[in-house]
């Protein structure tokens, strides 16, 4: 049996083709949706099987779905395929080889939350993809797949395109509202959330293009099929995006629950080099970073465990350094990312992802005074708790982990620039 | 007159029907990419028509432009070569190979070469981790990916890209 129930085009060939899907079961669960079930029903079903969103936050994705407002309308739905965050390219490998599960997905989100128009948000550089995805809708609505009374129903959808043009923050759900409204991608003020103030004020689902890919086969194979897989609390299979230093980085579809040393030792093939796993960060740029010893290699990848172990699942977006790589240098990496992405809106995080950078670059190049990792440490701190949205406190996720966990990648750098400040 | 609209009528009437006839504004990302497409960036006099069409203050447009990385509102090379030098990139040598491209191209990161035909500048994750080192190419045919790469296949790439340039000069000649 095939292990794959998202990455299917792995088995599949030619998966992206319409009639290639269409025969191996495709659209069969819109149609179940649209022509036997109510929408509430769909909502249950989700609620039941468990999913939580695949974009980073784990939110039981059914109860999102049940919080639409329906003493406002119209209702949107809005898929979230900005995927921006430093590690992470599963999106991607979905919408290239596996679209239209993924269409399919975001279709019956749309009819159970009644939302007549949908939106693709896509990040600028997935130019092509988005000119495919736009060739594929057509498809679909020339197949009656998509467009005025689907399966002979009352029910009508239309889903679109949108690029963004290179902002890490339009992966926020908000500031990507404010983006595909046409504003600067800057995240609101919450509450009031998304389904019951999202796009252009009305009540609006946005999910990861990962968390709708899940749905066609929970609508298929039923919730209780679902929470067979994965743990108790965090059930089904999940995509984890592996970069950095392993033999076979890429997407590896797996169980929630799949140690570290499991993905990265039997499915991504270790560590090359003759190097040793020095540190690991699970959620990409924004993750506090593990030490990789036995104990964290041995936990299970979940939304709960991970946090166990002092850091965060987040999109599964998982970064592996070896020992030929000094700490310091990897947060003066993530902070060059944070400084240039910080939409500005927020005073700690536009100036304190300033700051940070420049301590940062002073203590990777040598030149620190013994107070600047306290320092840097400082401004983090300062940080946390303070900003409208996440993204000040990703930043500070790996500075403040990585002082602490890995100090003696700080110490000797802050003593070897001694005699430097002195004189 | 507006030129964009007399330029692309039928590409615009398309973009503003993905949104509420009420929500115009949504359509000033697409029309900022369009507006782009050919001068390679996007001028004033664009802006101007843009905030025309979507019925924003020209000041509007261009304070998106500016937010945005993907438009340029000046000039530069024929071909941007967009290196992702973030963390996971980096960690399979994704600096080194910026550099080395830069030197063998004789200018520094964020310049372009004297003939005009590309510029190389260092950008941020381009969800293609797994492939690094790599790039992305903006130009007038829109954001290709390159992945895998080496020093050698992209400066074999600017070859082709400086031939077909040559011919297309001769044959204007």
């Amino acid at each position: 049996m095939s292990p794959y129930i998202l990455l299917r085009h792995r088995d599949i060939p030619d998966l992206n083709q319409l009639e290639v899907y269409r025969s191996h079961g495709g659209f069969e669960a819109l149609r179940k949706a649209v022509t036997g079930m109510q929408p509430q029903q769909v909502i249950d079903e989700v609620k039941t099987s468990g999913l939580r969103g695949r974009g980073g936050a784990g939110f039981p994705t059914g109860l999102k779905w049940s919080f639409i407002d329906h003493n406002a309308w119209p209702h949107y739905v809005v898929a979230n395929a900005d995927e921006s965050e430093p590690g992470t390219f599963k999106d991607r490998e979905i919408m290239e080889g596996n679209p239209f599960q993924f269409l399919e997905g975001m279709a019956i989100c749309a009819y159970a939350v009644q939302a007549k128009a949908a939106y693709i948000y896509l990040r600028g550089e997935f130019w092509r993809l988005a000119a495919e995805l736009d060739r594929r809708i057509a498809q679909m609505e020339a197949a009656g797949l998509l467009g005025d009374k689907l399966f002979g129903s009352e029910y009508s959808l239309r889903i679109y395109t949108h690029l963004g043009a290179g902002a890490y923050i339009c992966g926020e759900e908000t500031a990507l509202l404010e983006s595909l409204e046409g504003k600067l991608g800057q995240p609101r003020l919450r509450p009031p959330f998304p389904p019951s103030f999202g796009l252009y004020g009305k009540p609006t689902i946005v999910n990861n293009v990962e968390t709708f890919t899940n749905i066609p086969p929970i609508l298929e194979k039923g919730a209780a099929w679902y929470t067979t897989i994965g743990t108790e609390k965090s059930p089904g299979p999940k995509i984890f995006s592996v970069s950095g230093n392993v033999a076979r980085p890429g997407n590896y579809e797996l169980p929630l629950g799949t140690t570290f040393r499991q993905l990265l030792f039997e499915h991504a093939g270790g560590i090359p080099n003759g190097r040793q796993i020095k540190a690991i960060l699970p959620a990409g740029a924004s993750s506090a970073i593990i030490v990789a010893n036995d104990e964290a290699l041995d936990t299970p990848m979940d939304y709960e465990n991970v946090q166990k172990v002092g850091s965060q699942l987040g999109s599964a977006s998982i970064i592996v350094v070896d020992d030929s790589f000094s700490i310091d240098w990897v947060i003066n990496k993530t902070l060059h990312f944070f400084k240039h992405e910080s939409c500005g809106k927020c005073t700690p995080c536009r100036e304190g992802t300033y700051w940070m950078m420049h301590i940062a670059e002073r203590i990777a190049a040598g030149h620190a005074s013994p107070q600047d990792v306290e320092l840097l440490k400082g401004v983090a701190v300062n940080i946390q708790g303070k900003c409208l949205c996440a993204l000040g406190e990703f930043a500070t996720m790996a500075v403040v982990s990585g002082i602490e966990r890995f100090s003696q990648d700080f110490t000797p750098l802050t003593e070897k620039a001694l005699p430097a400040a002195a004189a | 007159m507006n030129q964009l609209m007399a330029q692309y009528p039928d590409e615009i009437q398309a973009l503003l029907a993905k949104y509420p006839p009420d929500q115009k504004r949504s359509a000033v990302m697409p029309l900022l990419y369009l507006a782009q497409r050919q001068p390679g960036y996007v001028t004033r006099q664009a802006m101007q028509e843009i905030a025309e069409i979507v019925e924003i203050t020209s000041t509007d447009v261009a304070s998106i432009a500016g937010f945005y990385t993907l438009y340029h509102e000046h000039p530069e090379g024929a071909h941007r070569i967009q290196v992702c030098n973030d963390l996971p990139c980096a960690l399979r040598g994704a600096d080194q190979f910026l550099e080395n491209l830069c030197a063998n191209l004789g200018i520094q990161i964020g310049q372009t070469t004297p003939d005009g035909s590309v510029t190389v500048e260092a950008v941020t994750c381009l969800a293609a981790c797994d492939k690094a080192p790599m790039f992305q190419v903006q130009d007038q045919d829109g954001i290709t990916y390159y992945e895998n790469q080496t020093v050698e296949s992209a400066l074999a790439l600017v070859e082709t890209w400086r031939q077909a340039a040559a011919q297309s000069q001769e044959a204007a000649a």
